[in-house]
């Protein structure tokens, strides 16, 4: 095997001449989390929107969420995220299509990935907040109408607070999920950090400290995202209650 | 709405889609479904395997793979394998693997990862004296994981184990990012070629959705059937 390592090549100047390339991948990371932060929002408020409405009386309502869910889950990430980049600017009003479109370079395609990662994500979350709901005992509900709260009051005040202590392990998983998919976003020219790992392979032709790099930020983001939830669960964690959410062993 | 658009470009091309890019897109699945599986349950059997060495190693690999992108990993893999390859062989340079076989290998160590997971589960799943028992009998580790533990994890996790294959069949499509043409690549050489990109894209969208949709109904159907045998 000959393959000349060179790992001073992280403080040589980048080929976009604005720093070295170890600073090049940082700011990859910061675009990277921007991207996974904004689409994490986006995710969390219609997953759970979402998810609270597969679980309600109403049978055309969960219908309709059924659809929305396999919808978004039946489609690779990929191709919905070519689909937010070149389908949906043609089908918008012209006039407003033609403003995305000539959006400057990153934010031409970081919206496009954003919606893409975060309607994407909100399906997952919208299974678990669902799965959630349904894995509270029964009483908690009936409890609550029998005081005389509302269904909206019930879910507000009973069992919301509960549910999300209950599925914080699998959304924690989730928002590495939601981190790991925005590397699909350099399909669309967003330069994340595996983009910027690509394209300093490319002009460097350092290709394994190239890789090398991405993938040990990739493992001490996970570690720093993992220790930070643990700290939330600690934080929130309801005395005498252990609860846990079918936790599902497959996906990514 | 839809004015202005050639729908046409599907049925002129739709033969080159499913006979070139489908064809890559079911076998590299179907490779990388049965790889990954075997794989898989030996890294599971590792890690259940009690030795803290063999333990430690496959935990690693299998968080190793589960905390960096799979495009990340694809990149790895493609230009590390003609590497691996040369230091197999003792070759002096690095040996051209070719885009298929380096995919498939990609999918395999990649997914093997998340299929250990499911097998894992699977196996924990079986009592443990069920274990004790193939023991007194006197069958060795092979013999009661082989004739024991394995038959029923594997039809316990059966479902898990496919809607995985189902995500591995979406997953496929990002072996674009190194220019191979399965499916959606075919699809976007036809879009670009025709400059066609609204109708080609929406037809995948369209052909993936069907696919997984009727494979993942097909499970859930399965799992039913499982549950009320068991």
């Amino acid at each position: 095997m000959k393959y000349t390592w060179d790992w001073s090549i992280y403080f040589q100047p980048a080929a976009d001449a604005t720093g070295t390339w170890l600073h090049y991948l940082i700011v990859g990371l910061g675009w990277t989390l921007a991207t996974a932060l904004a689409a994490w929002v986006m995710a969390l408020l219609i997953g759970s929107v979402v998810g609270v409405l597969r679980t309600t009386p109403m049978k055309w309502v969960v219908r309709l969420g059924n659809a929305y869910v396999e919808i978004f889950r039946n489609v690779p990430l990929l191709v919905q995220m070519f689909l937010w980049f070149f389908v949906v600017p043609e089908l918008l009003p012209k006039q407003l299509g033609d403003a995305v479109k000539q959006m400057p370079p990153p934010w031409g395609s970081y919206l496009p990935a954003v919606l893409c990662l975060g309607l994407y994500t909100s399906v997952r979350i919208a299974e678990q907040v669902r799965a959630g709901i349904q894995s509270l005992p029964r009483g908690q509900l009936m409890a609550a109408t029998a005081l005389g709260l509302t269904l909206p009051q019930a879910y507000r005040f009973v069992l919301l607070p509960m549910t999300f202590r209950v599925i914080l392990p699998p959304l924690t998983s989730e928002f590495l999920n939601v981190i790991k998919n925005s590397s699909v976003a350099l399909t669309i020219g967003l330069l994340e950090l595996t983009g910027r790992a690509r394209s300093m392979q490319e002009f460097s032709f350092k290709v394994f400290e190239a890789f090398a790099a991405a993938t040990i930020i990739y493992l001490l983001t996970n570690l720093i995202v993992v220790l930070l939830m643990r700290m939330l669960e600690r934080k929130v964690r309801v005395p005498g209650f252990i609860g846990s959410a079918p936790q599902g062993t497959g996906g990514h | 709405m839809f004015s202005g658009y050639d729908f046409d470009v599907i049925q002129r091309s739709w033969a080159y889609l499913f006979r070139e890019g489908m064809t890559f897109t079911v076998t590299l699945t179907l490779m990388a479904m049965t790889g990954g599986i075997v794989f898989g349950t030996l890294l599971a059997m590792m890690r259940l395997s009690g030795f803290k060495l063999l333990g430690l190693v496959a935990g690693g690999y299998v968080n190793l793979m589960r905390s960096i992108p799979l495009v990340l990993v694809i990149f790895w893999f493609y230009f590390l394998v003609p590497y691996i390859g040369a230091w197999l062989i003792g070759a002096e340079r690095p040996v051209a693997v070719g885009a298929f076989l380096s995919c498939v290998i990609t999918f395999t160590m990649f997914e093997a990862a998340y299929y250990s997971e499911i097998m894992r589960a699977g196996i924990q799943s079986i009592a443990r004296g069920q274990v004790a028992a193939g023991q007194a009998l006197g069958l060795n580790y092979w013999q009661t994981m082989g004739y024991v533990v394995l038959p029923q994890a594997f039809r316990n996790m059966l479902p898990v184990l496919l809607t995985q294959t189902i995500i591995l069949f979406q997953d496929t499509s990002l072996v674009y990012v190194i220019s191979v043409t399965d499916f959606f690549g075919a699809a976007a050489k036809v879009a670009n070629r025709d400059y066609r990109l609204v109708e080609m894209y929406t037809f995948v969208a369209v052909v993936y959705f069907i696919i997984s949709f009727s494979l993942s109904l097909l499970v859930k159907r399965l799992q039913q059937r499982l549950a009320v045998v068991r």
